[in-house]
């Protein structure tokens, strides 16, 4: 049975979360359940190892060279983990390839699932209760607060993320970008477009 | 009926604010300390990630409604770890002992923490259950939303999404059951499918005659057209 009792305890720690997250870390690290220093490489790995730049390289590739994008739209699993992607909340990855007839976009309306080893840790707004609630809904008009506006000939086709697949949209190649560098591309690739809240940049 | 968290197209929240690219992966401190903090007493091994799901989605609807992100991680985190018998109510309020937990030798090590988390945690698994649709057929979700072996149990099919008309787009193969094994009821893995629904079957007003949702539902959720 789900334990629905009121007397959380939860309510037993400070309030203030903050203190809260410090009492706890105090209590499981004095009986021997957690390493402080663990909790230090945990942190460091997502601020500073795993990000959007894993999932930029991937989109990258797949704008050079068309027989991994084709290997990447078919078994993305096999084919990031090959490059290096592969761990938790990213088990299961499959990549969806906007054209000029479908936009892709993703959420996860029941909590906050998102592609870790290619994107890290979600950003807030992903994990906002107003994109949540909205985005398979009104699907355009959140597009439109990240400045996106499709054209009425493009449908949109969003993901909820209810299991344990994780989806990456594979923006479409901006134009005038023929002689970039793979490297030169990937500065081109933002977080938001892997999403599809956005596009990506557009060469200076 | 489902909870708090099932939100998929609720109205009244409002606008999304966009962050840029270069935004701190932590706004706070805390944040990254409740995030390692939670990933390192999973790997103790007394839940799994739809026990810990569940046990947030069980904060009551106030908390879950006023606590921050990663506020209601750590409340969660904190009732599970009493609730799985890690740690005691006399643990959280500084009353107990300092001896060692007969769960220490799992500590997850510094030296260690790369390891876990690159090779991560498949929900895949060999199942019985025959695949009973395939790519391009119609289906129709189950309605009313509900765990149906645990009542208010967690389950995995929104409301919004709930007795809609849709079409398999894709056969991912045989994954865990979440409305199972959230409740220690065993894997009960069985055909999982990304399904197609056009936004005329699930919105009174789509905002465009051909956008479409998609999502993952397990084949129990499904019945045919």
């Amino acid at each position: 049975m789900p334990h629905d009792d009121h007397d959380h305890p939860h309510t037993l720690l400070p309030p203030d979360p903050a203190l809260r997250v410090k009492a706890l870390e105090t209590i499981l690290t004095r009986k021997g359940l957690i390493d402080p220093a663990a909790l230090d490489e945990i942190i460091d790995t997502y601020q500073n190892k795993i990000g959007p730049q894993n999932g930029a390289r991937v989109v990258a590739k797949a704008w050079t060279d068309p027989d991994f994008k084709a290997a990447l739209l078919k078994d993305a699993t096999s084919v990031v983990a090959d490059l290096g992607y592969y761990g938790r909340q990213g088990e299961h990855m499959v990549v969806v390839a906007n054209t000029p007839e479908q936009h892709n976009m993703v959420v996860c309306t029941l909590c906050s699932c998102y592609p870790w080893p290619l994107l890290g840790i979600p950003p807030g707004w992903y994990k906002s209760d107003a994109y949540r609630a909205r985005a398979v809904r009104e699907p355009r008009k959140v597009l439109a607060e990240f400045g996106v506006t499709l054209p009425e000939t493009s449908s949109v086709r969003v993901w909820d993320s209810t299991a344990e697949v994780r989806y990456l949209v594979l923006p479409m190649r901006p134009e005038d970008t023929d002689g970039l560098t793979e490297d030169e591309l990937a500065a081109l690739v933002t977080r938001d477009s892997m999403i599809g809240t956005g596009l990506p940049k557009v060469p200076s | 009926m489902t909870r708090v968290h099932d939100m998929g197209g609720r109205f009244g929240d409002g606008p999304v604010h966009p962050e840029p690219d270069d935004a701190p992966v932590f706004a706070e401190d805390w944040h990254a300390r409740a995030l390692a903090v939670t990933l390192a007493t999973g790997s103790l091994g007394q839940w799994n990630i739809d026990i810990s799901r569940h046990a947030r989605e069980r904060l009551s609807p106030k908390d879950y409604t006023r606590f921050s992100y990663y506020e209601k991680w750590i409340s969660a985190l904190t009732n599970l770890l009493v609730e799985s018998g890690v740690l005691t109510e006399e643990d959280l309020r500084g009353e107990a002992d300092k001896e060692e937990h007969p769960l220490a030798g799992r500590k997850m090590k510094a030296d260690a923490v790369a390891g876990v988390l690159a090779s991560g945690g498949p929900a895949d698994r060999p199942s019985n259950v025959p695949t009973e649709y395939s790519v391009g057929q119609e289906v129709v979700t189950t309605r009313p939303t509900a765990n149906r072996r645990v009542d208010g149990g967690h389950t995995r099919l929104p409301h919004y999404a709930a007795g809609a008309k849709g079409r398999i787009l894709m056969v991912h193969g045989t994954h865990v059951l979440p409305d199972s094994s959230a409740h220690r009821l065993g894997d009960a893995p069985e055909p999982l499918y990304a399904v197609v629904f056009p936004a005329s079957e699930l919105w009174t007003n789509p905002e465009h005659p051909n956008d479409e949702v998609v999502l993952d539902l397990w084949q129990s959720y499904l019945g045919p057209v």
